[in-house]
């Protein structure tokens, strides 16, 4: 069996000090394989979003490890972490976060802007994912004048651009009606499999998680349950 | 990100919030506005009195007059001291006030290391000036040195080593005199009379050879050549005791102005070691000059209140801005922004409103100066030709401009620290 793509070992989290501090994680084992999809279940407070977190390196843990392609990430510095999370990561959150007033290219390039990436470039590639998703007609537009469709296909399209390792997703069709729901959740298991990226999605959506390679169930900051899903 | 888009995102992010940037554009612009027009005042008065000394064109005289202990007023009394007991010269603010210099002084100068001649300068008081019968003016003499030149209404610049008695008369004696206009006094003669020591009055006839417009050297009096006056002032002399010493106010001294400003400040420097203040045209301006920067200072203080008022205004904007946008910047920093481009962003974007406000604020000062300079020209200034009374130079605009946008930089940086220091997570749940 090869290396994981991303191990965790005795994960804890601690919000706070003294008597309100409040443990969201108690220690968490976990190993994420390249190029395979994780869903993370839970009710609201289990600590599965603080997992998240932790995993996509917006946070660091109170006490365990977490290795990303065989390297502990605590020793990196935050201009490592910053570089880490534009390269190797992509994100969609639940609310889109797009910018309302620039257009939609500006804002699917946005991980190229920050990496410094030049205008051209950023244009091509813009370009090119907006095709993949059949927005490309749209590029111009407002991020506001969208459906709520398009734009979480725009979340996705800034997710991708930047051929990331893994797309963390945050309740990605928590806010569209299960028709359109169902096709962005076509499109991140399309890239799933046929680009190989990994995906790991935070969810209570029992529907959306079945459709994973493996589950498994926070509930107050443990792992009850590892379910392995035929694919 | 790239520094270009750093530049660019802060510019567009600016104007998102049109009305709220607007307003705080206004705030900075009315006190650049402000801060331009007093800036300009000076410059403009600086300016007037840079070129009426460069029209002059005289460097190589200096104005050579005892030096006297000025008297303190919170020492009490000065002591009499009859070597400097003189009388109290009339001018304007800064000349010194001049003690009576003898002819031992005179060639105590003359000797003195690097000046190349040394005259007197012969104080002369005038009763009355008048012509053909007419009616009698007062009248003050403006001596005048060599290479001197006056703006002239009419005639020609006056010959200071004629032998015949010569003036020029101010425009404002024209009419009270008794001529149609300026070009018909050029060439008459007109009487000055001066009373000598035993009270008798003896008129000289000098022959009118220009008529002066206003201006700052020759403000108000009439200049006479060498030979009118001298012929006034031995006038002036008959009936002095004997034994009584000529005395003299002031003296100038000829140097070589090629030997350089060195030479010049060690001949003043030996001038002072002798008991003399000498100065050049250019200091004795100098002196008003510092006057009218203390004045512009002072209400560039008043114009700075005004910005750092609007600063705050800044301040404000840029906080509802950072709060609009947590999500943004949560957003932006789990994309791996770095919390110094985050700064970035964000102060460039006060430093954008500092430069938009200063630009207009500039710009409506030069409107406004124009406009004044304009009306004033006509009524109030028409006594001082080329004073443009609001001027603005490049260097003097570009430091306002800079330094608006510096205050606004200060400014903004309280909001974009905040705006750096936030977490990404928590600004991602910020509802």
């Amino acid at each position: 069996m090869t290396s994981p793509l991303m191990s965790v070992r005795g994960l804890q989290k601690t919000y706070g000090s003294g008597s309100s501090a409040f443990e969201a994680l108690k220690g968490v084992d976990l190993d994420i394989a390249e190029g395979e999809s994780l869903s993370i279940l839970g009710k609201s407070g289990s600590g599965k979003s603080t997992l998240m977190h932790l995993l996509a390196l917006l946070d660091r843990p109170t006490s365990g490890t977490l290795t990303l392609e065989g390297a502990e990430t605590s020793r990196l510095s935050d201009q490592e972490l910053n570089r880490t999370r534009n390269r190797a990561f992509g994100f969609v959150f639940q609310q889109f976060f797009l910018n309302a007033n620039a257009s939609v290219l500006d804002n699917v390039v946005l991980p190229l802007t920050i990496a410094g990436v030049s205008r051209a470039e950023r244009r091509t590639r813009g370009m090119a994912t907006l095709a993949q998703l059949d927005l490309d007609d749209k590029a111009s537009n407002r991020a506001n004048d969208l459906s709520g469709g398009q734009k979480q296909r725009v979340v996705i399209g800034r997710a991708l651009i930047n051929n990331p390792r893994v797309i963390f997703a945050d309740e990605p069709t928590g806010n569209l009606d299960s028709t359109t729901g169902k096709n962005v959740e076509d499109l991140l298991f399309e890239l799933n499999r046929l680009q190989g990226i990994t995906l790991v999605v935070v969810t209570h959506d029992e529907d959306l998680a079945a459709r994973c390679d493996r589950s498994i169930h926070i509930r107050d900051g443990l792992v009850m349950t590892h379910e392995a899903v035929a694919a | 990100m790239k520094a270009v888009d750093v530049v660019t995102s802060a510019v567009s992010n600016t104007f998102r919030a049109k009305v709220r940037t607007s307003l705080t554009v206004l705030a900075i612009g009315i006190g650049a506005f402000t801060l331009s027009l007093t800036n300009g005042l000076g410059t403009g008065i600086n300016q007037y009195l840079d070129d009426t000394v460069a029209s002059i064109g005289v460097d190589d005289v200096l104005t050579v007059t005892r030096t006297v202990d000025q008297v303190q007023p919170s020492n009490g009394p000065a002591e009499y001291d009859p070597a400097s007991a003189g009388q109290q010269t009339s001018g304007p603010p800064g000349f010194a006030q001049a003690a009576p210099m003898t002819e031992a002084d005179i060639e105590v100068i003359a000797a003195a290391d690097g000046v190349e001649r040394v005259a007197p300068v012969l104080s002369v008081t005038v009763d009355y000036v008048q012509h053909a019968d007419g009616t009698r003016y007062q009248l003050e003499l403006s001596p005048i040195v060599a290479g001197m030149q006056v703006e002239l209404a009419a005639g020609d610049q006056i010959d200071l080593d004629s032998a015949e008695e010569q003036v020029i008369l101010p425009d404002t004696y024209v009419d009270p005199l008794g001529f149609s206009d300026a070009a018909d006094a050029v060439g008459s003669t007109v009487t000055l009379a001066v009373t000598d020591a035993t009270g008798t009055q003896s008129p000289v006839d000098a022959v009118v050879v220009g008529v002066a417009e206003p201006g700052l050297v020759s403000m108000g009096g009439a200049i006479p050549n060498d030979a009118l006056t001298t012929a006034l002032f031995d006038l002036q002399q008959v009936g002095t005791p004997e034994g009584q010493a000529v005395s003299y106010q002031q003296a100038s001294v000829w140097f070589d102005a090629d030997a350089g400003e060195e030479s010049r400040d060690a001949l003043v420097e030996r001038l002072a070691d002798d008991g003399f203040t000498a100065q050049t045209l250019e200091d004795q301006l100098g002196t008003i000059t510092s006057v009218i920067d203390a004045i512009v200072l002072v209400l560039n203080g008043f114009a700075l209140i005004a910005l750092i008022a609007a600063g705050i205004g800044i301040v404000n904007t840029l906080f509802m801005s950072v709060q609009e946008r947590t999500r943004e910047i949560g957003l932006m920093k789990a994309m791996g922004l770095a919390s110094s481009r985050v700064f970035a962003l964000f102060s460039l974007e006060a430093v954008t409103i500092g430069l938009v406000g200063s630009a207009l604020g500039v710009l409506a000062a030069m409107g406004v100066g124009q406009l004044v300079g304009a009306v004033l020209s006509g009524s109030l200034l028409a006594d001082l030709p080329g004073l443009t009374l609001i001027a603005f130079d490049p260097v003097s605009v570009a430091t306002v401009v800079l330094g608006v946008m510096a205050i606004a930089f200060i400014a903004g940086t309280v909001p974009a620290l905040r705006a750096a220091q936030k977490d990404p997570i928590t600004s991602l749940r910020y509802e």
